[in-house]
């Protein structure tokens, strides 16, 4: 896995209270880890922080699994 | 009317992480007050507190659980949970209807306040955690236990400064005996420690100053008193409708037999001079249990450490209760757990529990000296063991708000 990859699942598992290994790719935030609306919104923030970025809210709310951030990421990673 | 008995007990003080140790630390006559290392209080005018060590949220909650409620609230869901465990109450679908909560806190979520104000300021808004309002506002308290527990009877969080505990067990009792719930949660709880808790009470010249002895600075009716000794923590009530806890055999503590309440309407932080507002407020939870003033054999009291409100409650006690006055006896915990606040009334009504139980009085440590005036049995420094069957909790808070609960014990 790419430094992005192991980054983006650690701050997932931190947020949600979950184990890095539960965090698989197809992993719906809210259907299979268990967040709420709140937990997302937090989760969209550490990610801000972890990759000192700004994700504008259209962006996030399709931000629903863990690729679909993984792969948000290394777009705006690549951009920048 | 239906009566109200108590049948499970729940806290965290800096005397302890529950009612066990607490109460041996009661007994032991030790104070709970430390320096303050949680932040640098080096321009701050009082340097110690009265404050919970060693309290692990997650004993309780879950990580994720855990974060995002301020810490009132998980020592709220701690001290509940403790309770209900005490209580051997189980919820089911078929009583969960039935089971509220009424916990409520004086000051809330202080700490994360001023974190999310100063991450405003530092980073701006859009760094504000969107469990800042939630995890903030007072009747999370009452509303979190609610939903880890399933409990969906009434959730209410009367909020009266230092009498918000003994209002929210009153108001608890009222709506028991009304019918709106079999069983209630009632207490407070209280973390307000954080630059802008300490430096707004210091502000108002409440908090004794006595940083180079710390334990010795809450010290009721003392002549050489300053001050209250700032603390938090939580207490937590089990109260029962009694046929309900008899059926399930519920073990039972005492019964809550009168709630009293009255205001000073004087000012909005020094108490009425005169001292009407808390004779009323003790007149009225007798009435409410129907109880002579000579029923009264123990009064665990506001007794805070301040020049002014030691010495009108002790003058409260003496022109209401006459020369029984000099019979019954008086103590302050708060000379060992320093004030609580928000959280002060439960705990001390588990203190007074705890007294008929045991048939012990709790001491006041630290008085060395009485002040003119202050010349009750104030259980100096020792406990007194004693034949007790009905206590009085007195709390008075900010905004001349005052409650009283009176406790016996169980009549079969």
């Amino acid at each position: 896995m790419s430094t992005i990859e192991n980054r983006v699942v650690n701050v997932i598992a931190q947020q949600l209270g979950v184990k890095p290994e539960d965090v698989k790719p197809d992993s719906s935030f809210i259907d299979d880890l268990g967040a709420d609306s709140l937990d997302t919104v937090e989760l969209v923030m550490a990610l801000e922080e972890e990759f000192d970025a700004e994700i504008p809210d259209s962006d996030a709310e399709h931000m629903t699994t863990v690729q679909k951030a993984i792969d948000y990421i290394k777009k705006i990673s690549t951009d920048a | 009317m239906r009566r109200v008995v108590v049948t499970g007990m729940g806290m965290l003080t800096p005397l302890g992480l529950n009612v066990k140790d607490t109460w041996a630390g009661v007994l032991a006559g030790k104070s709970g007050a430390r320096p303050i290392e949680s932040f640098d209080v080096s321009q701050y005018s009082t340097q110690f507190s009265a404050s919970v060590r060693g309290f692990d949220p997650e004993v309780y909650l879950n990580s994720k659980e855990a974060r995002k409620v301020d810490v009132f609230v998980q020592f709220a869901v701690a001290a509940s949970m403790q309770a209900m465990e005490d209580s051997g109450l189980e919820v089911t679908d078929a009583n969960r209807d039935r089971i509220g909560v009424a916990i409520g806190s004086g000051i809330g979520g202080l700490p994360s306040i001023e974190k999310n104000y100063t991450t405003i300021l530092n980073s701006g808004p859009k760094r504000i955690s969107p469990f800042f309002i939630p995890g903030t506002i007072i009747n999370m308290a009452a509303g979190y236990i609610s939903i880890l527990k399933g409990l969906r009877g009434p959730t209410i969080s009367v909020v009266t400064a230092c009498t918000t505990s003994a209002h929210n067990i009153g108001q608890a009792m009222r709506m028991i005996a009304y019918g709106d719930a079999d069983v209630m949660l009632a207490g407070g709880s209280e973390m307000s420690l954080c630059p802008s808790g300490l430096g707004g009470f210091a502000a108002m010249r409440a908090l004794s100053t006595r940083n180079d002895a710390p334990e010795k600075a809450s010290r009721p009716w003392d002549r050489d008193r300053d001050g209250f000794v700032l603390g938090d923590g939580a207490g937590v009530l089990v109260l029962e409708e009694y046929e309900y806890a008899k059926k399930r055999g519920a073990k039972i503590y005492a019964e809550l037999a009168g709630f009293g309440m009255s205001s000073d309407a004087y000012h909005i932080s020094a108490p009425d001079p005169t001292g009407s507002g808390f004779m009323r407020c003790m007149q009225n939870a007798l009435n409410d249990a129907k109880l002579p003033l000579d029923a009264v054999d123990y009064i665990n009291a506001h007794g805070t450490s301040t020049p002014k409100g030691d010495e009108l409650e002790a003058m409260s006690i003496k022109n209401l209760f006459g020369a029984h006055a000099y019979k019954l006896a008086v103590s302050s915990t708060k000379s060992m757990t320093g004030h609580l606040l928000g959280a002060a009334g439960a705990v001390e009504a588990i203190f007074s529990i705890l007294a008929l139980q045991d048939q012990v009085l709790p001491p006041t440590i630290n008085l060395d000296n009485p002040d003119e005036g202050c010349d009750l049995n104030f259980v100096a420094h020792k406990p007194q063991q004693r034949a007790v069957k009905t206590v009085l909790s007195n709390s008075f808070g900010f905004g001349g708000t005052n409650g009283s609960l009176i406790f016996t014990a169980l009549k079969s």
